[in-house]
């Protein structure tokens, strides 16, 4: 189809939108999966060789061999971490994260098959085995990154329906003022129900009910079920107050789900971040270890 | 000299008595030196307005406050003026001094003159038991709905209207207000509707579904103010034109046309206060009889003129651009000078480029001098056409908005003069001639421009003569599909959507941007309209009769075969998205809705948009951190609010228009468009908020610059500062009081111009969701292929 939207352009200014649109296409397919293909042949090459080339008296890290894959991985692994400084200085200059993030998902998953073959497969309790360990944790919960990174986006964008954080709070703000006008010419006990529903700190949930996410048993809910009892009272024979409390009720009810909603997806799509960066830490210190005790005590 | 200050309200200077409290208040420009005696410096509203109060008092000055002036008879020497109270005034010379404030938008509709239509709105509390209805989606408009609701008990059922759906015109606060009044049911809210006839205790209104009577005992209309134009006119001064931009006619001593009436400041076209003030001082003096006194401005053109050859003065030089430049002939010296304040001069040697082709550019020019050749052949620079001393060129990107269409260099030794684009607005909408003389050429290009080289201006004079510009609405359909009308039309200003109905649904097949033509294929093979065209915003469309364009093809085979390819090609496109509508129906209806859904957030005026694609992006707000962190730490993108359709979201940043809305009332014409198409505001920004409100899609902030946070590494390694992004409100307050407040200037989206690499936003995202595009590489085919494989 090309032909048919080909365009005349000056190649100056062609250029100057080129750099600055970027292409409308996702980090996993970054130039037509270029990293994808990059890594895939340098960890076949790395297999092949490894079967191929004979080292005496066997595979391990203190070969030519096992140098040169140690040196390559370590460099790789030290480069990996200095996204969490790309990623945070906007310094001029052509890079894209998008890039960054792809040749980092696809190189970071080269060094299963780089650090292992480095190791010539001699695992044991030591400092060594300890840094590659950490380098699967990290690789690991990097998958996990890829695979939330990749199914949860539209869900996020789903729940939220065109609302902000702010809107969000805001809203759920105006439906409290609302019920508190509302649940004036109720019952003692069910205006109680109510004044609890608004005393409840939505937010305070804590870790775990981050994760719980929407649905859950609450103040507001157990106001609901109760209210939307069939009784009228005496003097409101139409039963409009009560009526208009528990439509106020159930929307606050959803409105607090979607503002759980959006806090587990949000939550889900950074849990990984808080165990891939700490172990990445960790990592370059053992990685450190490793390389200096290999050094004076080899 | 025998004097008095007549003041409407109970205080002096009012404009700038309403600034909110506390604003700083700039001195620009600072090149220009003040004559007046009254102080002013950069500084808070209350000094300059207790420094102002005192030097009145001090210098016994004559006030009357509370006197509206509201007529003046008379001639000069012998006036007589009538205020509101009933009392006159005489007078020998009257100066008007009364800024644009002025009067209420008075609604245009069938009715609009029954008494129950009023403009304002005293005291809310006035009302009770009535059905009210507000025009006007603005801060006043809200505000005073809000008023009339406030209180149950009076029992009014006040509805507002809005044309669009979203307010974006008014504050966030009183926006809120506004829908949780509707949340409450206090107040109804009737979003794209607008009022169509106002009949006794009834209002028709237009809706999405049609039309519609509401009860209505009383229409408040707060559509913006008018500047007080008709009441000038009424003292017997005339206008430089019709248009709603125009100004009084001046003399260089600022008389109008009514000797002995003058006009000053704001209402002469000098919105600054620097300006305002040294024109009090220059008119009293002119009135003194210091006739020889140089305007204030003198040395800044002086400045400008400097670079050109040939040693002539400031005045000579006015002369010489006044009578050689055909559309400037009309103007008055003091008009000439004004213009001139906002245009810039060049010399030329033989062979240097004026500008090139694809170059972003909305500017005018008019060669005072020498000639100029135009390279109409983008593959060949030798064809070129030749424009005279006199004559203009440039004035396709100040029409389109859009990239210049071709390269132009000197022929010889030449001076031309640069109407930046408010200028030139300007210029055009005072001068009726140059008006007209614009429209010629511009038309003329623009035919030569589409169907290229071969062409002189003489093959085309007869299609040129006949041509017509007709202005489109938004919405509005310019061919309706079916049809068998056969006139072939060019998009002068604005865009334009091809639809055609596939199963009785409108499916999306083309963008037309500014500078394309449409309606060709019904002329040429003489067969009913094949799509609808209508326009995606408010355009501009220039009309051809098909018989004149079918005599160009006849005689120009040329012409005939380039209109064969191109319809060749647009049949192509149609004929795909028919045979994918079979197979993929749903496909295609998506991306039809698509299509409309970023033309309704402003796709169709942007030049270069921010969109999110949703499915990718994973709301670590890298983007709008990045933002903050490449532009003195405030982000100038709020991503998660604006619209989302299909999991495509068009967050609040600058669409980078063909037409800045926010360009239009920019006091110090502070905003311009940079050497990439982007549209910047620069350090002259006085923080007036003009262009806050004048912006539709609500992406201007005004804000105060924070100062510098702490290294990256600093806060890396020690936590040090509140890290990358934009400081939390209280950090910057607590900064700022510590570093001494700086002034609350308007900021937007610059299009990360000057960084190399281009926008922080797109670079920064990691999992590519944020994407720039400009309309016509996005709203093409090549999106439904996307979406089907
Ligand atoms: C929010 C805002 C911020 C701004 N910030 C700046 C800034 O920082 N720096 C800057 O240089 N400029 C700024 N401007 C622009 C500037 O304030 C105005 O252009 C300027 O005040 C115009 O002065 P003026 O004397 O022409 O008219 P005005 O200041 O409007 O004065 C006109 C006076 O005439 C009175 N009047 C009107 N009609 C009548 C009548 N019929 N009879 C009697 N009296 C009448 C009015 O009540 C008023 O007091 C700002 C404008 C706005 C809206
Ligand atoms: C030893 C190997 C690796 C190291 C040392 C490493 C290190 C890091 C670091 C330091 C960050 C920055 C996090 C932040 O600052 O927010 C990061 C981000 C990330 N890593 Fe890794 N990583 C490794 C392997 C992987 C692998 C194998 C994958 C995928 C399969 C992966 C996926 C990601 C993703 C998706 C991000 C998030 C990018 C973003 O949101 O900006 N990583 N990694
Ligand atoms: S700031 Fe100006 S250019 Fe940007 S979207 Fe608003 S009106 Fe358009
Ligand atoms: S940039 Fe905006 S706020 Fe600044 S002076 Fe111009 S219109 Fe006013």
């Amino acid at each position: 189809m090309a032909s048919l939207f080909s365009r005349r352009e000056g190649s100056a200014h062609a250029e100057i939108e080129e750099r600055r649109s970027a292409t409308h296409e996702s980090f996993l397919s970054h130039r037509a999966y270029f990293w994808a293909r990059v890594s895939g042949f340098l960890s076949l090459f790395v297999v092949l060789t490894y079967v191929l080339v004979d080292v005496e008296p066997r595979h391990n890290g203190g070969s030519w061999y096992g140098y040169t894959l140690g040196t390559v991985g370590a460099g790789l692994i030290v480069w990996l971490s200095w996204l969490g400084v790309r990623k945070r200085r906007p310094t001029p200059g052509s890079w894209s994260l998008k890039g960054w993030t792809s040749a980092h998902v696809y190189l970071g998953m080269s060094l299963v098959v780089i650090g292992t073959m480095h190791t010539g497969f001699q695992l044991g309790w030591n400092v060594h085995t300890l840094a590659w360990v950490l380098m699967m944790l990290v690789i690991l919960s990097g998958a996990y990154g890829i695979t939330v990174y990749a199914t949860l986006p539209q869900a996020l964008s789903e729940n939220r329906r065109e609302m902000t954080r702010e809107q969000m709070i805001e809203s759920l703000a105006t439906i409290d003022r609302q019920l508190e006008a509302a649940a004036q010419p109720l019952a003692r006990k069910d205006a109680d129900m109510v004044i609890a529903t608004l005393e409840q700190d939505v937010f305070a949930a804590g870790i775990i009910a981050r994760f719980r996410g929407p649905g859950g048993r609450d103040a507001t809910r157990r106001a609901l079920d109760h209210i939307s009892t069939d009784r009228a009272y005496d003097d409101d024979a139409d039963d409009l107050a009560q009526q208009k409390v528990r439509a106020l009720l159930g929307k606050r009810a959803a409105q607090i789900d979607q503002i759980r909603r959006q806090m587990q997806i949000k939550a889900l799509l950074e849990v990984w971040l808080y165990i891939h960066v700490p172990l990445t830490i960790a990592l370059l210190a053992a990685l450190t270890a490793h390389v200096v005790s290999v050094f004076y005590y080899w | 000299m025998s004097h008095v200050l007549l003041e409407k309200t109970d205080h002096l200077s009012d404009t700038i008595y309403k600034y909110q409290k506390g604003k700083h208040v700039m001195a620009t420009p600072s090149s220009l030196v003040l004559r007046s005696d009254l102080g002013f410096e950069a500084g808070k509203r209350e000094a300059i307005l207790d420094t102002w109060d005192r030097q009145i008092a001090d210098g016994k000055v004559t006030v009357r406050l509370n006197a509206e002036v509201t007529g003046i008879a008379g001639q000069s020497g012998a006036f007589a003026l009538t205020l509101k109270d009933g009392s006159t005034i005489d007078a020998e010379a009257v100066v008007l001094a009364i800024g644009t404030q002025g009067n209420p938008n008075l609604l245009k509709l069938p009715g609009a003159e029954l008494p129950h239509v009023q403009y304002q709105l005293d005291d809310p509390t006035a009302y009770v038991d009535e059905h009210i209805t507000v025009i006007g989606s603005g801060d006043a408009g809200i505000e005073n709905a809000l008023g009339l609701a406030a209180d149950a008990a009076q029992g009014n059922i006040v509805t507002i209207l809005n044309r669009g759906t979203e307010f974006a015109r008014a504050k966030g606060a009183n926006v809120k207000l506004l829908e949780e009044a509707e949340a409450d049911g206090r107040i109804f809210v009737r979003r794209e509707t607008s009022p169509l006839e106002v009949r006794e205790r009834e209002i028709v209104l237009e809706t999405r579904d049609g039309q519609q009577a509401i009860r209505c005992d009383r229409i408040i209309a707060r559509t913006g103010s008018q500047p007080p134009r008709a009441f000038i006119e009424g003292c017997g001064v005339e206008f430089t034109s019709a248009d709603r931009a125009a100004f009084p006619k001046l003399s260089p001593s600022f008389e109008t046309t009514q000797a002995g009436i003058h006009v000053i400041g704001a209402l002469a076209g000098y919105p600054l206060i620097k300006h305002c003030m040294n024109q009090g001082y220059d008119v009293i003096e002119f009135l003194d009889g210091n006739t020889g006194l140089k305007p204030a401005d003198e040395p800044i053109l002086a400045e400008k003129f400097a670079g050109l050859p040939g040693r002539h003065t400031v005045d000579e030089w006015l002369e010489i651009f006044r009578t050689r430049v055909i559309i400037l002939q009309e103007l008055s010296p003091l008009q000439m000078r004004e213009l001139m304040l906002d245009s810039t001069v060049h010399a030329y040697a033989r062979g240097e480029v004026i500008f090139t082709r694809n170059e972003p550019g909305s500017s005018m020019f008019a060669i005072a001098e020498g000639s100029v050749l135009v390279e109409v052949d983008p593959d060949d620079p030798s064809v070129t056409v030749p424009i005279e001393t006199g004559s203009i060129f440039g004035e396709v990107g100040l029409i389109s908005g859009r990239k210049r269409g071709s390269t132009i260099r000197a022929a010889e030794p030449t001076v031309v003069v640069e109407f930046s684009r408010l200028a030139a607005l300007k210029l055009l909408a005072t001068a009726p001639s140059a008006n007209r003389a614009v429209n010629r050429i511009s038309i003329e290009r623009q035919v030569l421009q589409i169907f290229g080289a071969g062409l002189t201006p003489a093959d085309i004079a007869d299609l040129v003569e006949e041509a017509e510009v007709v202005s489109v609405p938004a919405g509005e359909v310019v061919i309706e599909e079916g049809a068998e009308d056969k006139d072939i039309y060019i998009v002068r200003v604005g865009s334009m959507v091809v639809e055609k109905d596939l199963g009785g649904k409108p499916v999306f097949l083309s963008y037309l941007p500014a500078g394309s033509y449409f309606g060709e294929m019904a002329v040429i093979d003489g067969s009913k309209r094949s799509a609808s065209v209508r326009a995606a915003i408010k355009s501009e469309v220039i009309r051809f009769p098909g018989e004149a364009f079918n005599a160009l093809l006849d005689a120009k085979p040329e012409i005939r075969e380039r209109a064969l390819a191109d319809m060749a090609s647009r049949r192509e496109i149609n004929d795909f998205i028919e045979s994918r509508k079979a197979s993929f129906g749903g496909a295609v209806d998506m991306y039809s809705q698509t299509a409309q859904f970023l033309v309704d957030n402003g796709l169709g005026e942007a030049t270069d948009v921010l969109l999110i694609d949703e499915q990718l992006c994973v709301g670590c707000d890298n983007c709008e951190k990045a933002c903050a962190d490449s532009h003195d730490g405030l982000s100038r993108l709020d991503r998660e609010a604006g619209r989302t359709y299909a999991h495509l979201h068009v967050p609040t940043s600058c669409r980078h228009c063909e037409h800045p809305h926010c360009m239009a009332d920019c006091p110090p014409n502070a905003i311009h468009r940079g050497p990439d198409g982007e549209v910047v505001i620069d350090e002259t920004c006085i923080g007036c908020g003009n262009c806050q409100r004048n912006c539709p899609y609500g992406v201007i902030r005004m804000d105060a610059k924070p100062p510098a946070k702490p290294g990256l590494l600093s806060w890396l390694l020690f936590g040090a500062g509140p890290g990358p992004g934009e400081a939390s409100y209280a950090w910057r307050k607590r900064k700022a009081a510590e570093a001494g407040e700086s002034a609350k200037l308007a900021i937007k989206c610059d299009m990360c111009s000057g960084i190399e690499g281009g926008p922080a936003c797109v670079r920064a995202c990691p999992t590519g969701a944020a994407i720039r595009v400009s309309p016509e590489r996005f709203l093409t085919v090549a999106r439904l292929e996307e979406e089907v494989d």
